[in-house]
């Protein structure tokens, strides 16, 4: 186990390594540093002294190693819009992002599990068949339509609900959180629901197809022979075989879901890491926009390397082999 | 000919889609979608493109059917005065070229890299499929906006607008190869050690003869298969950077770019401009999933998982 | 007497959307307290499905379309599902064929033994485990302690069959149904597994059926051979006795087949042809197109059981009788 987290852990790094690279390139080849710290009204002279003065006439190998130390410092260059170092830019944004990419999880995984357990319990059932239908139709609507339709159906039309923002949040040691306010769980509920709506249909589906070819194999059968209740049966037998090839999945989905935040964001003007990288980009604003795509992509590579490993504590057999 | 549409007729493909209603409905649809989009500028009933033919005192004409409507706008119009049919044929004939471009994209550069991961194995083989192991957990999606946003802000907004079909397809192309090349190699490594190859392998054929007219033609068949799920794929995202103002331009709208424009009117009650091209985006991506679905059932080939 | 097991005109049917196919017609025989039964025949026969149907566990679209199935006087054909449930694993228990296949991956041993303890019996976590180490021992697992807290991969296929043979036996069950519990197995490790299925039989006076395709296994083993041929009994008597004077010539045929250790080297003698599969069985006797002695009658017929010596085996064949083998 102690030798498998290494080697994750080892490729982790690499991947970052290579992120780190693709972000230096974009800075080193798009972005302008000096204008990013100074703006525009500057004399050439002036900018060229800069430029020596940060070392932006140094060879690109030293330069992107600076890049590297600087990032390790917590130092992801400087935002040209908001006036702020990048990093302070993105962590005043990431909770707003992470809420909501929590809420969606909480719902896909409470939804999806019972329902993927029941339809391939039951396969033949109407609801089954049912969900199988819809979850097809659900796949083949866009989320940004999903998260319109929500609006227009519960903000525009009922006004149960509210359409953007946040809502009021409470600040709790430096993150605002929407947790803890009535209004902020009203702001959650429709961008939580259309951005979990993609993820749903694929889920129950996956779900079910592994737990079905689970129910078929020799061990359940053995365990129908041994007397055991059906309960334990579906919900220990067979569904603690089916999460393994969940757990892999899912913590690719979950990377999809940053990717759709971008997407549910601009829908419900939800102040996240989506929205801010958005703004970025029509703004020109290299330095967040590498610092962004380094945030999520520590963030996605943390989060399989975690997967990998809570993978390698379900199944047994890795953590055999692990051991060695 | 006539024996290959004979024997096409008599297939077990033919038979298991004509016992397929969903199947066959499917199929109908797509047709008839792609015969529109293809043939917009003859269907369409004004040409969007041309700027003379539309009157801004136009704008956010309600559907005929309802109070307000106008009978030569039957689909009512968008912001710009433009009729909402009209553009939608023309957006929906951008999001199927994009698609289908974005397809061949991915799949000449998937099959080869599979082809070779497959073929040459070990070091270059591990190297290539880590690459795609890590885009694909960044999502085809993040990898797709992330390289549009560099695209441009490398280019400029203007530049970008004007160069965006192209671009869109190469963006889509370079985020989407990944699920090609997985499928390419693995059935390539199953279909090697099949005795055929072994066989071709003994009577002396030069090894890129078995590479390309033994191996590939069997390692085909499941990707026609992803083909149509990628298809829909494609669609799907380029809907989705077009909505996030980083692909088509509202004067060239893609079905994305419509919802995108119409989305900030619906809070003024103008859902139409948002829900059409929305319904028509939906039955398009739709149908071409169930016809994916469908064809993994009948194809059946081993499609390999993760 | 009564019988522990008294299988009655058992009948079982695959409903397909095709058609309905009768895998299994109306079959007979009964186990007594502590006997062992071999149920021999080539695969497809029937056997597993016939094991399969007494603990009514057949796959779906299986079910049992007649007949009954007593244990200890009660029709478990007719039980509901949380009856049945309280007789499988705890008064029936059941031995399957791959070992490797058996054993659920992701839990350990212990919980294994544990779950099927606590499903019949009212017993602490602690006293479960004691009987399950017990039964380890039973088995010959050295160092039960440990072995509870492994996963099945850490065992090897002749130790996850003791393992299952100790599941088996856990809740002490009057009859147990191995079906093929070797043939997964190295020879070597069959042997054992044979030789502790009949100790543990005979030490705790458990019935036994035995599903097979070796003849040599059962003539070690069992006591009583029932032996079937696509979905029918064609033969069933005392193993001393069929082992010694097969009637049927599909027994015969068996037989013959088994490797003559006084004569190594010599040919095998295969019955030719193969088993008719469920789809196409032929009319009257459904091994006449494979029989060396087959009469125009047997085309037309299908054989009765009948008794036709005084050692009271009986045979489904129209070509034998007591006089000798052609009438």
């Amino acid at each position: 186990m102690f030798a498998f987290a290494v080697r994750r852990i080892t490729q982790a790094i690499v991947v970052m390594l290579v992120i780190s690279l693709i972000g230096f390139a974009i800075k080193h080849e798009i972005g302008d540093p000096v204008r990013d710290i100074v703006g525009v009204s500057v004399s050439v002279a002036e900018r060229e002294a800069l430029r020596d003065k940060l070392g932006l006439n140094d060879p690109f190998i030293m330069q992107y190693a600076r890049f590297v130390k600087d990032a390790l410092h917590g130092d992801l260059g400087h935002s040209f819009f908001f006036k702020k170092p990048a990093l302070d830019v993105i962590t005043a944004k990431a909770p707003a992002t992470l809420e909501l990419v929590f809420v969606s999880s909480l719902i896909i995984i409470f939804v999806s599990i019972p329902i993927g357990i029941y339809t391939a319990i039951n396969p033949k059932n109407w609801f089954s068949r049912l969900t199988m239908g819809v979850s097809i139709v659900g796949v083949s609507i866009p989320v940004f339509l999903t998260a319109i339709i929500l609006i227009y159906i519960f903000a525009v039309e009922l006004h149960w609900l509210p359409s953007y923002g946040r809502g009021q949040t409470i600040n709790i040691y430096g993150w605002e959180s929407g947790f803890f306010t009535l209004d902020g769980l009203k702001h959650l509920i429709l961008p939580s629901i259309a951005l979990s709506s993609i993820m749903l249909p694929l889920f129950i589906r996956l779900i079910r197809s592994e737990m079905m070819e689970v129910l078929e194999t020799e061990y359940v059968k053995f365990a129908w022979a041994k007397g055991l209740s059906k309960y334990r049966i579906w919900l220990l037998h067979a569904f603690k075989n089916t999460l393994l090839p969940v757990i892999t999945v899912g913590g690719v989905q979950l990377g999809i879901l940053i990717a759709f935040t971008i997407l549910t964001e601009t829908v419900f003007q939800w102040q996240g890491m989506g929205f801010m990288f958005l703004e970025a980009v029509e703004r020109s604003d290299t330095a967040l926009l590498v610092a962004y795509l380094i945030v999520v992509g520590a963030l996605f590579v943390v989060v399989n390397t975690i997967v990998d490993i809570i993978y390698g504590l379900v199944n047994p057999t890795v953590r055999i082999t692990g051991r060695k | 000919m006539r024996k290959k549409w004979h024997r096409f007729k008599n297939s077990y493909f033919l038979y298991s889609f004509k016992r397929d209603w969903i199947a066959v409905a499917s199929f109908v649809v797509f047709i008839t979608l792609v015969f529109v989009s293809l043939a917009s500028p003859v269907l369409a009933p004004y040409d969007p493109y041309d700027s003379s033919s539309i009157d801004v005192m136009d704008a956010e004409i309600p559907p005929s059917w309802m109070e307000g409507g106008e009978e030569r706008f039957l689909f009512g119009t968008d912001i710009q005065g433009r009729d909402l049919l009209s553009t939608m044929f023309y957006g929906m004939r951008l999001s199927v070229f994009i698609g289908c471009g974005a397809v061949l994209l991915q799949a000449f550069i998937g099959i080869l890299i599979g082809m070779i991961s497959g073929y040459l194995g070990g070091k270059v083989d591990a190297f290539l499929m880590r690459i795609a192991d890590v885009q694909l957990s960044f999502s085809t999606m993040m990898v797709a906006i992330i390289i549009s946003a560099i695209f441009q802000v490398a280019f400029g907004v203007g530049r970008y607008e004007e160069l965006a079909a192209p671009l869109l397809i190469i963006i889509i192309g370079l985020a989407e190869w990944p699920q090609y090349a997985r499928t390419v190699r693995a059935s390539v490594l199953g279909e090697k050690s099949k005795e055929y190859v072994e066989a071709a392998r003994v009577i002396g054929l030069s090894p890129r003869r078995i590479r390309w007219r033994h191996i590939l033609p069997n390692a085909l068949s499941p990707v026609l298969v992803i083909s149509t799920i990628q298809v829909a794929n494609a669609v799907m995202s380029e809907a989705a950077l077009s909505f996030l103002g980083l692909g088509m331009p509202i004067t060239k709208p893609s079905l994305g770019s419509l919802i995108n424009a119409g989305f900030e009117y619906i809070f003024s009650g103008s859902w139409w401009i948002t829900l059409f091209p929305g319904i028509l985006l939906v039955i398009f991506v739709l149908v071409v999933n169930l016809l994916g679905d469908w064809l993994r059932d009948v194809m059946n080939p081993k499609l390999y998982k993760g | 007497m009564q019988h522990l097991l008294d299988v009655k005109d058992l009948e079982v049917t695959f409903a397909l959307r095709t058609g309905s196919l009768i895998a299994i017609h109306g079959v007979n025989f009964t186990v007594d307290k502590g006997e062992r039964v071999g149920l021999v025949g080539e695969s497809g026969a029937g056997k597993s499905v016939t094991g399969f149907a007494i603990i009514n566990l057949i796959s779906k679209p299986g079910y049992i379309s007649n007949g009954s199935v007593l244990f200890n006087g009660r029709d478990l054909a007719s039980l509901s599902d949380e009856e049945m449930r309280h007789i499988r694993g705890n008064r029936i228990s059941m031995i399957f064929q791959d070992p490797m296949m058996t054993l659920n991956p992701v839990l350990t041993i212990g919980t294994q033994m544990i779950e099927t303890l606590q499903a019949h019996l009212k017993i602490s976590k602690t006293d479960a485990a004691d009987i399950a180490l017990e039964k380890l021992h039973k088995v010959h697992i050295p160092s039960p302690e440990k072995r509870l807290r492994q996963y099945p991969h850490e065992f090897s296929g002749g130790m996850r069959q003791r393992i299952v043979v100790a599941i088996a036996l856990l809740v002490d069950p009057s009859l147990i149904i191995a079906d093929e519990p070797t043939t997964a197995l190295d020879v070597t490790i069959q042997a054992e597994i044979m030789d502790l299925l009949r100790e543990l039989c005979e030490s705790e006076d458990t019935g036994l059926i035995l599903i097979t395709h070796d003849l040599g296994v059962v003539a070690q083993i069992t006591e009583k051979v029932v032996v079937m041929y696509s979905g029918n009994i064609v033969e069933m008597g005392t193993t001393t006795e069929i082992i010694e004077n097969p009637r049927h010539p599909y027994t015969k045929g068996l037989i013959q087949a088994i490797p003559d250790k006084r004569n190594p080297g010599e040919r095998l003698n295969q019955i030719p042809g193969v088993m008719p599969t469920l789809m196409d069985i032929p009319p009257g006797c459904s091994f006449h197109p494979r029989c060396t002695i087959k009469g125009e009658i047997c085309t037309r017929e299908i054989p009765k059981l009948k008794e036709i010596d005084s050692t009271g085996k009986i045979v489904a064949c129209h070509m034998v009788s007591a006089e000798g083998e052609v009438q």
